[in-house]
């Protein structure tokens, strides 16, 4: 399929099942037209990884995924070598009396491809870098380097380059203030909680046996929870979570008896569960 | 393209005929004097980004820009204003929340004026031999101290040695002692031609964990604001990686990135302008909650040492204050609370913001003097 505005980058989430709005829309657009990577920043459960999840079945690319963590390093995100295996030919070669070749020792069949790697070599695709703001400063210095060249070198083998640059989408939770030299190589989306009626034709897409009534009645109810100042206001995950509760117990619309038993799927903290009855139930359902 | 009243007269290039490339340059320019750090390269990529847009669109030049100027979410607010303003244009809009817009910043020197200057000459006399001034000064409350001895407290406070506590790694690192490597055993052997060798050992090494300092600059802690600054910037410059500091009083600053700056002056006048509530009123719970809300909870207090410099003169309701320190206490390894009054002879923590906090913390430590910040960092090591 041939993309050539933001317009149809939409129509392609669409059909894969992501509602984009125009700004996600067009920095996606954006990313793949002019192959710079896309920072996402935003509340939790406003769809950053989702995104990317989207891209890939859009694009009709593979998605491969690095899982930032605290003390990722190289080799858990570029490569490695398989000792073990190489040890294990080593003594078969040795076994049978033949010339050891260290140039067959680190070739192809010894290499551990990591996300970075496998991004590199399966270009055209979709790489996720998902909570960098996780890793440490270190590994957003090493990232920079391979994603402004979009090639590795490896001492053993030589370099490998990406004929098409991935599309890469990053994303962050904001737990800390990500270096502004990755940040200044990327396209830069904030991503905000969406808007009523994409909220609606969210949980529609997602749980399509819903009954109407239901769903939008638990978005209102999600909309007016983010208002309450909770400690973790509820993101579209939870607003599903919520839906496929209530649609469990088989509720066709929202009423006091069976959002107080079913709260626990939208309130993750008691102090938030507290504040909500407090405040009146009524109030959040019918205000 | 809505004309722009102030734009220069667009120029025609041979790519893009009619693209008004000075008038989005024009934009950058106002953006950047409004506060926003896009410089050129993100200024190309914005004229790039409209050239794949089209750009008799106002939405998708709002985006365009948006997507490659901004660069974090302060700098929305900013953002949308200063498009209004040069392309009068209105577009589908965030709905960024009010509290993001950062507050026209006041320019507040931190060493206020003192009411002892006036005894500057006689207090020297007085300083017999440097030693013996040096030990004086260690001791000294901070609110009591001259110009000449605030000038010296300066130098002193670059020799304090800070000492991260820290928490156990999860990567392992080699080690003589420990468990045995598999991966790089088998490596070794290997290298060695398939040589059974001497397994080799790894262990979990440390890593400092971080220290969150909170400083309250509200009026009644002005004569001890200036000293604790530059206390963080000390601590600051010795591990930039893992001190954050941020200012408490009417709202919440975060001055990391102001007191990275390796020369003190510039560090604290940095700080300065960057702190528009100094010496202003408290509202202790309510910014403590926005410092949880916002980075806290989200990582940044998670596992760390949080000390918090108040004297815990608290308007609002000393509930909220209490709920906050007890939420940072669950987040974090401790939270320290320093109040220089704790130091004064005869004080009882009677402050009904001190009480409520109480109960929640690690250590309640007075850091009034040199000698006290030295002791607190004797706490901040071993938490």
């Amino acid at each position: 399929m041939d993309i050539t505005s933001p317009v149809d980058l939409a129509a392609a989430l669409r059909d894969v099942g992501y509602l984009p709005d125009e700004g996600i829309a067009t920095a996606a657009f954006l990313a793949l037209k002019m192959q710079r990577p896309l920072f996402c920043e935003g509340e939790p459960g406003t769809g950053k990884t989702a995104l990317a999840m989207a891209l890939a079945r859009a694009l009709d690319v593979p998605l491969v995924r690095l899982q930032c963590h605290e003390g990722i390093d190289a080799s858990q995100a570029l490569y490695d070598w398989d000792f073990p295996r190489q040890l294990l030919h080593l003594r078969a070669l040795e076994s049978g009396g033949g010339p050891v070749d260290d140039t067959e020792l680190y070739s192809e069949r010894f290499l551990i491809a990591r996300p970075l790697l496998q991004a590199l070599r399966q270009a055209p695709c979709v790489l996720l870098v998902d909570e960098i703001d996780r890793a440490d400063d270190e590994f957003e210095a090493f990232l920079l380097e391979v994603l402004a060249e979009n090639k590795v070198s490896i001492p053993e083998l030589g370099e490998i380059r990406a004929e098409v640059p991935p599309l890469v989408v990053l994303t962050s939770n904001r737990t800390r203030e990500v270096h502004d030299a990755l940040k200044r190589r990327c396209l830069y989306h904030w991503l905000e909680h969406p808007d009523l009626e994409r909220e609606v034709a969210i949980v529609h897409e997602h749980l399509p046996e819903a009954p109407e009534t239901l769903v939008s009645q638990v978005a209102q109810a999600s909309r007016t929870l983010r208002t309450l100042d909770l400690l973790k206001p509820p993101g579209v995950a939870e607003t599903l979570d919520w839906t496929a509760a209530l649609t469990a117990l088989g509720r066709t619309s929202l009423d006091v008896q069976s959002a107080a038993a079913t709260l626990g799927a939208v309130l993750k903290y008691r102090e938030d569960n507290d504040k909500v009855i407090k405040s009146g139930l009524d109030a959040l359902l019918f205000g | 393209m809505t004309a722009s009243q102030a734009a220069p007269a667009p120029r025609q290039t041979s790519e893009q005929p009619a693209q008004p490339v000075l008038g989005l340059l024009g934009f950058v320019r106002v953006l950047r004097a409004a506060g926003v750090a896009a410089d050129a390269g993100r200024g190309l990529a914005f004229v790039a980004a409209v050239s794949e847009l089209s750009a008799a669109s106002p939405d998708q030049v709002y985006w365009a820009g948006r997507i490659t100027l901004c660069s974090q979410p302060d700098d929305l607010p900013r953002y949308d204003a200063a498009f209004l303003a040069w392309f009068g244009a209105t577009t589908a809009r965030s709905a960024t929340s009010e509290e993001l817009v950062s507050l026209p910043s006041v320019s507040a020197s931190l060493t206020g004026p003192h009411p002892q200057t006036g005894a500057d000459t006689e207090e020297a006399e007085q300083l017999s031999t440097a030693a013996s001034a040096e030990e004086r000064l260690r001791h000294k409350d901070f609110s009591e101290l001259s110009a000449a001895e605030r000038e010296h407290l300066r130098s002193l406070l670059t020799a304090l040695r800070y000492r991260p506590a820290t928490r156990r790694a999860v990567r392992r690192r080699p080690a003589r002692r420990g468990s045995v490597d598999p991966r790089a055993t088998v490596r070794s052997m290997l290298q060695a031609g398939g040589e059974v060798a001497r397994p080799l050992m790894h262990r979990r090494s440390r890593r400092p964990r971080r220290l969150v300092l909170l400083v309250d600059v509200s009026g009644s802690m002005t004569p001890y604001a200036d000293a604790l600054l530059r206390f963080a910037h000390v601590l600051t410059t010795a591990a930039p990686a893992t001190v954050e500091t941020f200012t408490l009083g009417t709202r919440l600053t975060r001055l990391t990135r102001a007191l990275r700056h390796r020369d003190a002056e510039v560090a604290l006048r940095l700080s300065a302008a960057a702190v528009p509530d100094y010496a202003g009123g408290t509202r202790l719970g309510e910014t403590l909650k926005v410092f949880t809300d916002r980075w806290g909870q989200r990582g940044m207090a998670r596992g760390a040492v949080v000390v918090v410099f108040s004297d815990g003169w608290e308007r609002g309701g000393a509930e909220l204050l209490g709920e906050q320190v007890g939420r940072l206490a669950r987040l974090s390894r401790a939270v320290v609370w320093v109040n220089p009054h704790v130091g004064r002879a005869g004080y009882e923590p009677v402050q009904s913001g001190i009480v409520a906090a109480l109960p929640h913390l690690h250590e309640l430590v007075s850091g009034h003097s040199l000698e006290a910040l030295d002791e607190l960092l004797e706490v901040v090591a071993g938490a």
